[in-house]
């Protein structure tokens, strides 16, 4: 049956209330299990070799002493991974990542493998590996990498999306371009320009789970992987093909999952983990080192760009222009044509072009992280935002106002717009106490704006009905963050009975359909619309089966508050029948009763968020603290608000982290200087205050409670409001992510001698 | 008759053209009529597109009926965090 | 193959485990005794996630090596709850949805433990500090700091009233 996603407006009885979350008590008593807590029998320790060059030409791998080794099962190289024939580009770019083939592409790079009876075995046994290496030129500074004296990475990649193409081969993979309307035309009109230059340092999605798995493969070609994953059925899908496995003949289970955000949409060492297995016929349990996680996992893109705003005297603005070159590690990426499309997002500019450049790096292959290339871009042009506000006169919050994005106005990446936030958490802000506090010396406010799309996806879930009237909702997106709960309320209120008697599981690729990965803020929104339609197809069994029970035409019952009615004067003294009471007969009047759903969940509405946030700077130290933070944003409709305001509050940290401390250091080498939580320095819980929100529900047309996805748009804005804050405090416009207390001295010590106009 | 625009990779596929004249009524014959005339769509086709119909992008449902006249656009696919 | 013989006192039970001298006390209790509520996170001492109690002091168990709990008391988070009751910061962080993945909790809870235990009533500063050992990637700390606000509050009236 094909249902309508569309907006209904329908009133709710338990959406929007904070009940507990199913799993809340095996995860605070150590019972729930992740990557790393699954065994099996006879199984081994798995430990990858990595690469110390950030380029090498690897001339051989002798593991022969390794494989005398006693206790030593398996060891592997590319040479036990080989590509199969067909497989596409992007998963033979993974499958390299994961095990390096002729060349070592960055510092992490795995080059070998071994599979041994035990961790202290494993690790004598990568000792005994001998690679011979002949280092070869490396770049890893994306502005470095474009210039035409820098070793290229690839002879087999030409830029495309340049006219004419190119004739050599470069590091640059891509470029794109979005945009409306006449740039020159525009800035011939603005009376006002700000042109400014960016940087921004790579920063790591810094789950705290490492990646963990455990595989077992079969000499039949029949396997498992026990992994934590945004996705088992993505990941089966690229192991299997990247492994020349049968799909239905691996089964992935995902372990709970220790934190994502993108970084485990993508395979690292399972690939790996199964080829170990497949060799050495035992299962292999490879858990990822911290130092393996920094060096070998996606961090983000390190980007440089230069943006040119102008507008005109009133405050209108009218050109706009963003040239944006975004790293992606050691393979072709999408980075910069993302950060195109996200760039302008929040206004209407009816002149704006935004150019962007995908360049390969020797880094590790970057990954998605909350909002991917978002961020960055928003830093740039929210920075020069308020410059420009402040050069036409107006308050930041009020030139934001004047041009922002409207309904029915054309969006910079094509599209118009449909019901959208960006005004209304503008004007939120505008209206917040939080803008009337009063501040002390060397404290500053500050706010900026963010956008994100958010996404749908392929999407499937069962509705069983147990013979009590219990009711179990079996989904296949990975519960990152309570989402378990939140889809638990959408199957009680479809089927009008109360959230307790619902219980939520996620399914293994065994037990359902595909669905994509939980990513692109799609969980909720995608899960939920499969279960509202798997829900509705369930009461339209139990309505026939209340019919055979009271034997009337099914047309007569209705269902209301978790019961069936028989409608019509002929009936109307028959007493309804509750979801339990169908249930009970269910074996005589049919077999079990069950709604299923499949579904390509479009429609996921886009959204906007607006930040503000306090710091103090100490002008002796250059540190930063943040004093206070409040986050607005569009949920479009908050299933459980607690999981809504945990996202926006985790994805502001996450922001915060990035634009005051956390950065990808590379030295002269090009070897990671900083692969560890002491030197990568993540906030903790007294670099922060608490964290406001308020959530806006611009109910989204696409999706029937009007959902939209609150994953990430949350950690677009925090880069630009700490800048703009900062700018406030101390008088230094900062240009380069992340603004560490050494580069903010730097800053003051050059405000200090030059004045305001020579800055970081 | 529906004018589809494009930007970005998928443009670059269209022969940079800003803007093609379709006759289509699904996605799905959107993208089977373009394919036909501009091979190198299916290379963007395989990297993934998404259709925005009077500004709802959709990336999978091949199915969704286009009305006369609407605003059709061409995307590049998205990924997520 | 050399080892030791670990005898220790684990959440109050007495407990034997052979080790390699090298072998971590988070390896240790996670692998040769079972307890896979002790996280990894990171094993150089910088997440948290491993915290235990080795005789009441708050530490990091991938920083301590097995051999060195012989004839000493462990407390994990699979000791915080009593009586099949669980502990009310376990009840509170449920309630304050104050984890959203859970990898972080058991570390949060072990530290949060420690602090109420010698702080009955902490400040909000005290409970930040407190817990500035222990990273969460996914919550912004906003929840997990209410969530001990409201335990220790609950805590001392349920000592008000039984006094």
């Amino acid at each position: 049956m094909k249902h309508d996603n569309a907006y209904t407006g329908q009133e709710f009885k338990v959406i929007g209330t904070r009940v507990k979350r199913p799993d809340g008590i095996d995860k605070v008593t150590g019972r729930a299990r992740y990557g790393a807590d699954a065994s099996l029998p006879g199984q081994l320790v798995g430990r990858i070799l990595r690469s110390p060059h950030a380029h090498a030409r690897i001339k051989s791998i002798d593991t022969s002493k390794a494989e005398a080794l006693p206790g030593v099962k398996a060891v592997v190289t590319a040479a036990d991974m080989p590509v199969p024939e067909g497989l596409p580009a992007d998963l033979a770019h993974m499958l390299e990542n994961s095990m390096a083939r002729e060349r070592a592409l960055y510092d992490g790079h795995a080059v070998a493998a071994v599979a041994a009876i035990d961790a202290r075995t494993a690790r004598k046994a990568l000792g005994l590996i001998d690679v011979d290496y002949e280092p070869l030129p490396h770049v890893t500074d994306v502005d470095a990498a474009m210039q035409p004296d820098a070793p290229v990475i690839h002879d087999w990649l030409y830029t495309s999306g340049v006219d004419p193409k190119p004739e050599k081969p470069s590091n640059v993979s891509q470029r794109t371009e979005f945009g409306l309307g006449d740039l020159d035309q525009g800035f011939a009109e603005a009376d006002v320009v700000i042109e400014r230059s960016f940087r921004t340092e790579a920063t790591h999605q810094g789950y705290i789970e490492p990646h963990a798995c455990l595989a077992n493969v079969r000499p039949d070609g029949s396997g498992e992987l026990w992994v934590t994953t945004q996705g088992p059925f993505v990941y089966r899908n690229v192991c299997a093909q990247m492994l020349g496995m049968d799909i239905a003949k691996l089964k992935v289970t995902s372990s709970e999952i220790g934190g994502g955000f993108g970084g485990k949409t993508h395979v690292w060492a399972e690939p790996v983990a199964l080829a170990l297995s497949r060799k050495a016929n035992r299962p292999v349990k490879l858990v990822m080192t911290r130092d393996e996680v920094f060096r070998a996992s996606g961090p983000t893109s390190s980007t440089s760009m230069d943006i040119k705003l102008g507008a005109t005297r009133d405050g209108t603005l009218v050109a706009a222009r963003a040239e944006m070159r975004y790293g992606s590690g050691a393979f072709p990426g999408i980075w910069g044509m993302l950060s195109c499309m996200t760039s302008f997002a929040c206004y209407e500019i009816a002149n704006c072009k935004a150019i962007g450049y995908d360049v390969v790096l020797n880094r590790p292959k970057v990954a998605a992280y909350r909002a991917p290339s978002a961020p960055m871009a928003a830093f740039g042009v929210e920075s020069a935002m308020d410059e420009l506000a402040a050069a036409t006169g107006m308050d930041p919050v009020e030139f934001r106002l004047k041009n922002a994005s409207r309904e029915g106005g054309q969006s910079h990446y094509g599209p118009v717009w449909g019901p959208i936030g960006i005004r209304a958490t503008l004007e939120a802000v505008r209206d917040h106490p939080h803008m009337q506090a009063p501040l002390g010396p060397n404290q500053g406010r500050g706010m900026a704006c963010g956008f994100w799309f958010n996404i749908g996806g392929q999407t499937c879930c069962d509705l069983n009905i147990g013979v009590d009237g219990t009711v179990t909702l079996t989904v296949g997106t990975v519960d990152v963050g309570g989402s378990r709960a939140s889809l638990g309320l959408i199957a009680a209120e479809e089927l009008g009975i109360p959230y307790e008697q619902v219980q939520v599981n996620i399914a293994d690729t065994g037990s359902l359909g595909h669905n994509d990965m939980t990513e692109g803020s799609r969980g909720t929104f995608s899960s939920g619309m499969a279960a509202i339609f798997a829900a509705r197809n369930a009461v339209a069994v139990l309505r026939e089966r209340a019919a055979k029970m009271w034997d009337i035409p099914v047309d007569e019952v209705t269902w209301e508050d978790g019961q069936a009615k028989a409608t019509g004067s002929e009936h109307g003294n028959l007493p309804p029948l509750t979801l339990a009471d169908i249930a009970a007969k269910s074996p005589k009047t049919g077999g079990p009763i069950a709604g299923h759903n499949e579904v390509v969940a479009d429609g996921a509405g886009v959204s906007f968020a607006s930040h503000i946030c306090d710091i103090e700077v100490d002008p002796e130290t250059g540190a930063t603290k943040v004093l206070r933070y409040t986050v607005v944003q569009d949920a479009g409709k908050a299933i459980h608000p607690d999981y809504v305001e945990g996202q926006f509050q985790g994805g502001a940290a996450q922001g915060i982290g990035w634009a005051l401390n956390e950065e990808y250091i590379y030295g002269e080498d090009g070897r990671l200087q900083n692969p560890g939580f002491l030197d990568y320095r993540m906030p903790v819980c007294s670099d922060l205050p608490f964290i406001d929100t308020k959530i806006l529900e611009i109910p989204n047309p696409g999706h029937p409670y009007g959902v939209r996805g609150v994953g990430e748009t949350s950690i677009v804005p925090p880069l630009a409001a700490i800048g703009n804050a900062l700018s406030n405090a101390v008088g230094v416009r900062m240009h380069h992510v992340p603004m560490s207390p050494p580069r903010i001295l730097k800053a003051l010590r050059e405000h200090a001698r030059t004045g305001p106009e020579k800055a970081a | 008759m529906l004018t589809v625009k494009a930007n970005g990779s998928v443009r670059n596929a269209l022969d940079g053209a800003e803007s093609v004249e379709v006759t289509a009524s699904t996605i799905r014959e959107l993208l089977d009529r373009l394919a036909d005339r501009y091979p190198a769509l299916e290379r963007e086709l395989d990297a993934g597109i998404a259709v925005a119909v009077n500004g709802e992008i959709y990336r999978d449902d091949r199915d969704v009926v286009i009305p006369d006249g609407a605003e059709v656009f061409l995307l590049p696919r998205i990924p997520g965090g | 193959m050399s080892g030791v013989l670990v005898t220790t006192t684990i959440n109050g039970d007495a407990v034997q485990f052979a080790c390699p001298e090298e072998e971590t006390l988070l390896d240790a209790l996670r692998d040769r005794v079972g307890l896979l509520g002790v996280k990894e996170g990171c094993g150089t001492g910088d997440c948290g996630a491993c915290s235990i109690t080795l005789d009441g002091r708050l530490v990091c168990s991938c920083l301590v090596l097995g051999a060195e709990a012989d004839g000493r008391e462990i407390g994990t988070v699979e000791g915080l709850s009593e009586n099949g009751q669980l502990h009310p910061l376990q009840e509170n962080f449920i309630s304050h949805a104050a984890l959203q993945c859970g990898i972080c909790t058991p570390g949060f809870l072990v530290a949060a433990k420690s602090l109420l235990d010698r702080n009955p009533d902490p400040s909000e500063t005290e409970i930040r500090y407190a817990l500035a050992g222990n990273l969460c990637r996914c919550t912004g700390y906003d929840k997990i700091v209410r969530a001990v606000q409201s335990a220790a509050k609950q805590i001392r009236e349920q000592a008000a009233q039984s006094a």
